[in-house]
């Protein structure tokens, strides 16, 4: 391929903004940490990947549904491991969410005080490793990326977060690295299972989801160790409880990157990773998996209510919110689906900007307990105007973008999973009680003027974060259609390629299995073992050829 | 809408007041007044082309302008569209007519409130929304308007936010609203998953024809679904008691949206998806017994109030009640016939109301009025007017709609609840009585005897009699002209609302008619002369029966409660839910973890110190017991 790299360019883009940032001597150590300089170049490098990312929706072609704006290059070819990225209508969309996310928390770096340097830094390798886990098409480099965001969030929330940031930022890492090493030890039995039957080893997420040699069994505990490390990264409940505390302790702009991207990666790893490779397996977990979702949107809702820290209920209706993201992909219909993805991208811009909008008020008064506040809305109307925006929003009022996306999560989930669906309808109310209730106690009554007398509205450079957050809750609300119909084809067709593998799996016993059982039967025989390391050396053999 | 469809040009209908809302916002924050002239002029203008298209509108037909796709995946696509058939007709006269004058009337009565013009913007978005709710061609853009009402609801409600009571008061109202929300939510999805479509001229021949393999039972849930819908949205048992709470917005909303107009929605929506509870006779008999309690309860709680507003307010509950009963009976067009005379005659008495509360000087309890005729002759001949009008005397306009309510009633031809429906007609009737009796007791007690109060009544500026005067004029007349008396009949001209069910045609003298009245008459008569001449009876009979009183003053308890078996109980769980369960049993178990590994970690580190030799050592240790163990053992 001589076209330009397009997704690659998009990928590291802000990683190598991040070098520049130390290298190029003009941000040097000499220079005041604290300079314009440094804010401007970083909201320069997200802007341009932006404005890159837009062309990406530009020329995808939503009728074709495989991958688009595919570079595929050998890597490390001894171990199979090839640099292989595309795109689809699925993965568009959220890397739209994540480059249009990035600016916004440039912009909402001001009230980063000491070290504005390494913390930008952070947010573009922490954009990379989430742009590249997003487009990434090799298991091996998916994994890659995927642990690359771990260690800039670490230092954000442990650096830059609040009083128990060391707390919050261990419990997160270690809760996303107990998941995610039990998926690593899943990819490498998948790609030995793999090399078993073919005799090559590949990391080609491609060809794997092709394979069909698992035996249920397999599946299942494949299926499992995956699930869990994005369940933890979702978070499903009950592995939840990191999140609350990563919240709190993050600094604005890290949360709105955790609610905002991070987040959606445990479900998009489902998506991309463990239905296609898995799908027999994901069709027995699914009770299980919308089972967890429902009571997560109904505990995550009640939860939230009873929270005293405005940081902590948000970070708890993300919990009932992300309940109904994987409730409806896990019912699987296109409606459910797509809604699912829509929801996803409304969390981002709904919660982002909540998360945001605490910010506004924590730079001010530097606390977030609800009590602290009250009749703010006689004081801040433009803060409580954009307040009562995003709460609708996220509360899903009709003609907000949250509405769509609940609707085609319920209205499609409630062909497939009726139960489930009636229960998680509970949260339409549950999520009006606690952003209401928020709303009211922070936003109505009489003012404290002794604490809250002195407080200023939004000022210009806040208003210019929130606008093109406001503007997309109406738009996306109003005319979803440039969504839905980029989404739909991809999902059609991703819904349409799982259920056929599940199909062909059922109605033909895999070749290895039965390869396993005979190796079973002949196990007490003694021949049969160097049978088995013949059979095996003779693979070795073959690659070794290939090679 | 088994009709024929004509396209035409709707959408400035609602295109106005949401135009009105944003301009009413951001020049009336510069210049206060302007926002009150800019809402109603958008509010009239809404009125004036809701005239021209029903003007033009030919029978048999109705207008449709499509707008654009607004949802479209897979098989599920809604269609923003707009349509004026002769129902949404008749709700947006209403809605516009009587809006406007609501407008006009606010300009002078939110005269000195610092935030009208958030005000102003709040009641034009919420005619956008209402508007949304009569126009929309199918239950998704219905549901639009319908969740928009209740947004415009709660912050009207809580518009005088510094109370945290009143802020409350609008919260319970979006919450109780939302149950019914989900309950319709889930009616939609039943629709889209069984029959495919939400729009009213695909669904009707699609249900009606019967060809789809659902059966009663289907119809029944469905119907079901949607009236937890209409309970929450009009304010029946058990989703009721977010109205009287409502009462903390300004008069004027209380008069638009919790008389007039939003609270009449379940009952549009009813006569809506008609069509449906026809199929579904057991849901229509739950329509009537939950219409009938809550006709009952709500009059029997207006008796022992004391606040004019909260008389009205449970007045107005009853009176949802007679609109459900007329549609439980399948008699869809005396439903919204009693909606239109009912918007105009409680219209008025709320503006009365405000009117007086305005005179008054904020003064609500009645208690504190009196002999108010003199100071207010205006109020008090319009809100007396509108007084006989809902006792359902004739022939002010409450006694066609309510006899039209009675008559259908006794039609009842539904299996369930035949050999009840006796029993309930006595009941019903008992309630209209007492509709009369409790509506006489505030005219007497704001209006005749000697005043009370410490203020200085004074009677209103133009912009609020004027609507006063216009709205007693329609409470008064409205029903004989809408019941074919002067040649326009409601029940003709809705006609395709009779699904199935033949219209009954009777003609009535006027000695038959007054004959008719006669619960209305014996209700004002005896309120008249308990509350004028024998002042002592009604604290007499509330002290003969002690529980009773406290039932009817305590308003059944139904906060209470809900409080005590809902409220308290899942606030209780949801902090056992975070303190319990996730801090204590999840955390505890995530930290227990770390703290396991930290406290063995411990002891593995005193075989980790870092020298070099001790490592070597060990090496060494190990080499040498592994080769014992392999080759000397």
């Amino acid at each position: 391929m001589s076209e330009f790299p397009l997704l690659s360019s998009i990928v590291f883009l802000p990683l190598v903004g991040a070098i520049l940032l130390y290298l190029f001597p003009g941000f040097g150590p000499r220079q005041d940490p604290e300079s314009r300089a440094v804010r401007a170049f970083s909201m320069v490098v997200t802007l341009i990947t932006f404005v890159l990312s837009l062309l990406l929706w530009g020329g995808f072609n939503p009728q074709n549904t495989g991958y688009q704006f595919v570079e595929n290059k050998i890597w490390l070819p001894s171990f199979g491991i090839t640099y292989h990225v595309g795109l689809d209508g699925i993965s568009l969309f959220l890397v739209l969410l994540t480059t249009f996310l990035m600016p916004i928390v440039v912009l909402a770096s001001n009230s980063v005080e000491k070290k504005v340097r390494g913390y930008l830094a952070s947010m573009l390798v922490l954009q990379s490793a989430m742009l590249g886990t997003l487009v990434a098409l090799d298991m091996f480099l998916f994994y890659i990326f995927w642990e690359l965001m771990l260690a800039p969030m670490y230092f954000i929330i442990g650096v830059w977060g609040g009083k128990r940031r060391i707390y919050a930022a261990l419990k997160f890492v270690l809760y996303t690295v107990f998941g995610s090493v039990l998926m690593l030890v899943g990819i490498f039995y998948l790609v030995w299972a793999y090399y078993q039957q073919h005799g090559v080893v590949t990391f080609g997420l491609e060809s794997l989801a092709r394979f069909n040699g698992l035996s249920v069994q397999e599946e299942v505990w494949l299926f499992a160790a995956f699930a869990l490390a994005f369940c933890i990264k979702v978070p499903v409940f009950p592995f939840h409880t990191w999140l609350p505390d990563a919240h709190v302790e993050a600094p604005t702009g890290g949360s709105v990157v955790l609610a905002g991207v991070m987040l959606k990666m445990g479900l998009y790893g489902l998506i991309r990773l463990a239905y296609p490779l898995f799908p027999r397996a994901a069709e027995l977990f699914t009770p299980y998996l919308a089972g967890l979702a429902v009571i997560g949107v109904v505990y995550g809702a009640m939860v939230a209510w009873a929270q005293k820290d405005i940081k902590k209920l948000v970070a708890y209706s993300s919990v009932s919110h992300l309940g109904y993201c994987v409730l409806g992909f896990v019912a699987f219909n296109t409606v459910s689906a797509a809604g699912s993805i829509y929801q996803m991208l409304n969390h981002g811009i709904s919660t982002g900007a909540l998360f945001l909008l605490v910010g506004v008020l924590y730079d001010r008064r530097h606390t977030r307990e609800i009590s602290e506040y009250g009749g703010l809305a006689a004081r801040v109307p433009i803060f409580a105007f954009l307040f009562l925006v995003f709460t609708l929003s996220s509360i899903a009022l009709p003609l907000t973008n949250g509405f769509i996306g609940e609707f085609l999560i319920l209205a499609g989930s409630f062909q497939e999973l009726p139960g489930f669906t009636i229960v998680a309808v509970a949260g339409v109310v549950l999520g009006a009680v606690y952003m209401l209730t928020l709303y009211m106690k922070t936003m109505y009554g009489e003012i404290d003027e002794a604490k809250n007398g002195a407080l200023t509205d939004v000022s210009m450079r806040e208003l210019v974060t929130f606008a093109p957050l406001l503007a997309l809750v109406f738009i996306m609300g109003i005319y979803p259609k440039p969504f839905l119909n980029a989404l739909e084809p991809t999902i059609k067709n991703y819904i349409r390629v799982v259920e056929e593998r599940r199909q062909m799996l059922k109605s033909s016993a895999p070749m290895r299995t039965r390869q396993v059982a005979e190796d079973q039967a002949a196990d007490e025989k003694i021949s049969s073992v160097s049978d088995k390391s013949k059979t095996a050396l003779d693979a070795l053999i073959v690659k070794r050829s290939k090679v | 809408m088994n009709q024929a469809a004509i396209s035409a040009t709707i959408w400035p209908i609602a295109f106005f007041p949401l135009l009105g809302a944003l301009l009413a916002y951001v020049l009336g924050r510069k210049e206060r007044d302007w926002a009150g002239i800019i809402a109603t002029a958008a509010s009239a203008l809404s009125f004036l082309w809701v005239v021209k298209l029903v003007w033009a509108l030919p029978e048999a037909h109705y207008f449709e302008d499509q707008l654009f796709q607004w949802i479209s995946l897979a098989d599920l696509k809604v269609d923003f569209t707009f349509r004026v058939d002769q129902l949404s007709a008749v709700m947006c006269m209403v809605v516009t007519g009587v809006g406007t004058l609501i407008h006009l009337y606010s300009t002078a009565y939110m005269h000195e409130d610092e935030g009208r013009h958030r005000f102003f913007a709040y009641l034009n978005l919420f005619m956008f929304s209402m508007l949304l709710l009569v126009l929309g061609g199918n239950l998704m853009v219905l549901f639009i308007g319908w969740e928009g009402v209740g947004l415009c609801s709660y912050l009207l409600i809580g518009f005088w936010f510094k109370n945290l009571a009143y802020a409350a008061a609008g919260r319970k109202a979006f919450v109780v609203n939302r149950i019914g929300d989900a309950g319709f939510l889930l009616g939609i999805f039943l629709l889209l998953h069984l029959v495919g479509t939400t729009d009213f001229v695909a669904l009707q021949p699609a249900i009606m024809s019967g060809n789809v393999a659902l059966g009663t039972d289907f119809y029944t849930l469905v119907a079901l679904c949607l009236f937890v819908g209409a309970c929450g949205k009009s304010a029946q048992i058990p989703l009721f008691v977010w109205l009287p709470d409502a009462m903390a917005g300004p008069t004027p909303v209380s008069a638009l949206i919790h008389a007039a107009t939003m609270v009449t929605a379940g009952v549009y929506m009813l006569a809506r998806m008609g069509f449906l509870f026809v199929l579904a006779p057991a849901a229509l008999a739950v329509v009537l017994v939950v219409a009938v309690a809550t006709a009952f309860v709500a009059a029997t709680t207006a008796l022992t109030q004391y606040d004019i507003k909260k008389v009205l307010a449970y007045s107005t509950v009853s009176q949802l009640g007679f609109m459900f009963m007329a549609a439980a009976a399948g008699a869809f067009w005396v439903a919204i016939f009693h909606v239109v005379t009912h918007a105009f005659f409680k219209a008025c008495l709320f503006l009365g109301a405000g009117s007086v509360i305005h005179g008054c000087h904020h003064e609500q309890d009645m208690r504190h009025m009196g002999g108010l005729y003199k100071k207010m002759p205006i109020t008090c001949i319009t809100y007396g007017v509108s007084v006989l009008a809902i006792a359902g005397i004739f022939f002010f306009s409450g006694y066609q709609s309510k006899h039209a309510i009675l008559g259908a009633l006794e039609h009842w031809h539904n299996p369930h609840l035949k050999e009840w429906i006796e029993y309930i007609l006595i009941l019903v009737k008992f309630t209209a009585f007492l509709t009369a009796f409790y509506m006489t007791r505030s005219f007497v007690m704001t209006f005749l005897g000697e005043y009370r109060g410490h203020a200085h009544p004074h009677e209103s500026p133009w912009p609020m009699t004027v609507p006063l005067i216009v709205l007693a004029v329609l409470g008064a007349f409205g029903g004989l002209a809408l019941s074919g008396s002067l040649g326009f009949s409601l029940e003709h001209y809705l006609a395709a609302l009779n699904f199935g069910a033949a219209a009954e045609h009777h003609h009535e003298s006027i000695a038959a008619a007054l004959i008719n009245s006669w619960t209305g008459l014996l209700g004002v008569g005896l309120a008249f002369v308990m509350y004028t001449q024998l002042k002592e009876l009604p604290g007499m009979f509330l002290r003969l029966v002690p529980p009773l009183s406290k039932l009817l003053s305590g308003k059944y308890y139904f906060d209470e409660l809900y409080g005590a078996i809902i409220v308290r109980p899942l606030e209780g769980l949801a902090a056992f839910l975070w303190k319990v369960v996730d801090q204590g049993m999840i955390d505890g178990m995530v930290n227990g973890t770390a703290a396991f590994v930290d406290a063995t970690g411990e002891l593995r580190r005193i075989t980790q110190t870092g020298q070099l030799r001790y490592y070597a050592l060990m090496l060494f240790g190990a080499t040498v017991f592994f080769i014992i163990f392999y080759y000397v053992l």
